[in-house]
């Protein structure tokens, strides 16, 4: 957290709306992410979310306004190279398989970038071992969980060494297990490979684990900060239709019940922390 | 579920046929198809047994398999058996009652004909017990690649295939997954007459199409941001190996059909 890199990815009045809809899915989207931080894009179903995951990888083109990419703008003739800066996780761990075999599907984008086949085979094994999958290297699809197959399409993105991971919902499909096996390779990936981590995502307990967050809400950002700033509001994000998570619900109850807490607490272990020091000087 | 539905399918031992490319073992079985044809007499069907039997045991694959393999065939075998028994009227005649007569010539076109069936079936199941599916699809793809000149979507027909073999078990544990839903929901699937058994199908089809087309879509989205744009520039990662004994292999066949031009009559 704290110190920001350069600017990677930059948005400019950004507008979107599918065919046959009134209403912008994406109404003059403005802001900027930055070199290795990690991004959470939260909201509601609807709230544009997803569009903007998908104006990002060049999957759907703006309407108005520009997406820089490196200080180069995303259009259908630099799509493919801005795919080659950006990889996507999606949500459905099964609908983003394509190989027949774990090691087919990492390669399946290094074939697409027409990797020489000796650098691929190194490629492959290097981002299986990162995602600590390569105890699996020749198993099935079919064989592996929800959260294994995950971190198999993270390693078929981290495969083309890209700089930037968006993480599209991949983990709302996934039991608490899985999800926390992602999770925690993302946060490994970030900081051995400096990547930049979008992740959208309706799960704010996810988002707490940002460094930065912005709130989505109609099409337009409706705020942005880091996650402590964001769960101040509360009662807004609730009537956003968005979900606050358990320890920043609990340490809110505990302060309008009179408890000394000095701050808002994003994970059980701070407000644990803070409740046992509490404690101690009573 | 899965046991019922692929028959034919891989076998996984430790064989030289298991081991060879399989571009070898399938022109293997593409020439065999017109070799056997060759044979005529009780010599040259001997040669075409040995042949097979060689292929059986070299391959090491179970005999209850190759049975497996012949059991949907064989009631075709015995009707063009009885066919060949009862209405080829050449040689002696070896038994008369009433209109049935048997001559030998249709007896002996009739073991000939089944034979014939039966290898041709151990044969081409040998292919599919000793490869696997996907290295099928990789062996049709470089066989086919001339063809691309003529404009034939080798590449694109061929990551057709392993992307349905890939989803095969997928859609399986769908169909589970849905069939227990229906019948939670008060669907009969295996009691009942045959007309409102097939009845029951339809609200089991209809969901598994209407996903599979999402899945479609999803997964054709997931290849583009993976940079799939087509065949052309691509890489493979899966590599085929021609060694000596798939050369040993087309040789051997070649052989065969020599020999059975030589020995036919």
């Amino acid at each position: 957290m704290g110190e920001m890199g350069e600017t990677i990815v930059k948005l400019e009045q950004v507008v979107f709306k599918y065919d046959g809809q009134e209403r912008n899915a994406v109404d003059h989207v403005s802001f900027e992410i930055f070199e290795g931080e990690w991004l959470a894009i939260v909201g509601h179903n609807g709230s544009g979310k997803s569009t903007l995951a998908k104006l990002l990888n060049g999957l759907l083109f703006p309407e108005s306004g520009r997406i820089l990419v490196k200080e180069k703008e995303l259009t259908e003739e630099t799509v493919w190279d801005v795919r080659r800066q950006i990889g996507m996780v999606f949500q459905n761990p099964d609908n983003q398989f394509v190989g027949t075999t774990v090691q087919d599907d990492v390669a399946f984008g290094l074939e697409n970038a027409g990797i020489p086949r000796e650098e691929m085979i190194t490629r492959v094994g290097d981002a299986l071992h990162k995602v600590n999958m390569d105890q699996f290297l020749n198993q099935e699809p079919h064989h592996l969980s929800g959260g294994q197959k995950q971190r198999v399409a993270i390693a078929g993105v981290v495969a083309l060494s890209p700089s930037v991971i968006i993480l599209d919902e991949s983990t709302s499909m996934l039991d608490p297990k899985g999800r926390e096996e992602v999770l925690e390779t993302v946060r490994m990936l970030m900081e051995e490979r400096g990547v930049t981590v979008i992740s959208i995502t309706h799960d704010l307990e996810e988002a707490a684990r940002a460094d930065r967050m912005i709130v989505m809400n109609q099409g337009s950002v409706y705020k942005e900060g880091t996650p402590k700033d964001i769960f101040l509001l509360e009662e807004e994000l609730i009537s956003l239709g968005l979900d606050i998570p358990f320890p920043v619900k609990l340490s809110s109850s505990l302060r309008e019940q009179g408890i000394e807490l000095s701050q808002i607490h994003l994970t059980d272990e701070e407000l644990v922390n803070d409740l046992c020091e509490l404690i101690s000087k009573m | 579920m899965m046991d019922k539905l692929i028959f034919g399918r891989y076998v996984p031992a430790d064989s030289a046929i298991h081991k060879m490319d399989p571009r070898s073992k399938l022109i293997m079985v593409f020439l065999f198809v017109f070799v056997i044809f060759l044979a005529n007499n009780v010599v040259s069907y001997a040669l075409v047994a040995v042949f097979t039997l060689a292929i059986v045991k070299l391959s090491k694959v179970p005999a209850r398999f190759l049975i497996n393999g012949l059991k949907p065939v064989l009631i075709l075998i015995l009707f063009t058996f009885l066919l060949h028994l009862f209405f080829t009227k050449e040689g002696e005649l070896l038994y008369k009652w009433n209109v049935i007569e048997i001559y030998s010539g249709g007896l002996r076109q009739g073991i000939f004909i089944s034979l014939r069936f039966a290898f041709l079936i151990v044969i081409t199941s040998i292919l599919t017990l000793t490869t696997t599916p996907i290295s099928l699809t990789d062996g049709l793809e470089t066989l086919f690649n001339p063809l691309k000149k003529w404009k034939l979507p080798v590449h694109e027909l061929a990551l057709m295939m392993s992307i349905s073999l890939r989803f095969i078990p997928t859609l399986l544990e769908e169909t589970d997954k849905i069939m227990k839903a229906q019948a939670a929901r008060g669907t009969e699937f295996s009691s009942g007459p045959v007309t409102s058994r097939m009845k029951a199908v339809v609200p089991l089809l209809i969901p598994l199409f209407v996903s599979s087309f999402k899945r479609a879509e999803e997964l054709a989205v997931a290849m583009e941001s993976r940079g799939y744009r087509g065949g052309e520039g691509r890489t493979k990662f899966r590599l085929l190996r021609w060694e000596r004994k798939d050369t040993y292999l087309v040789l051997a066949i070649c052989i065969l059909g020599i020999l059975l031009i030589v020995f036919r009559t």
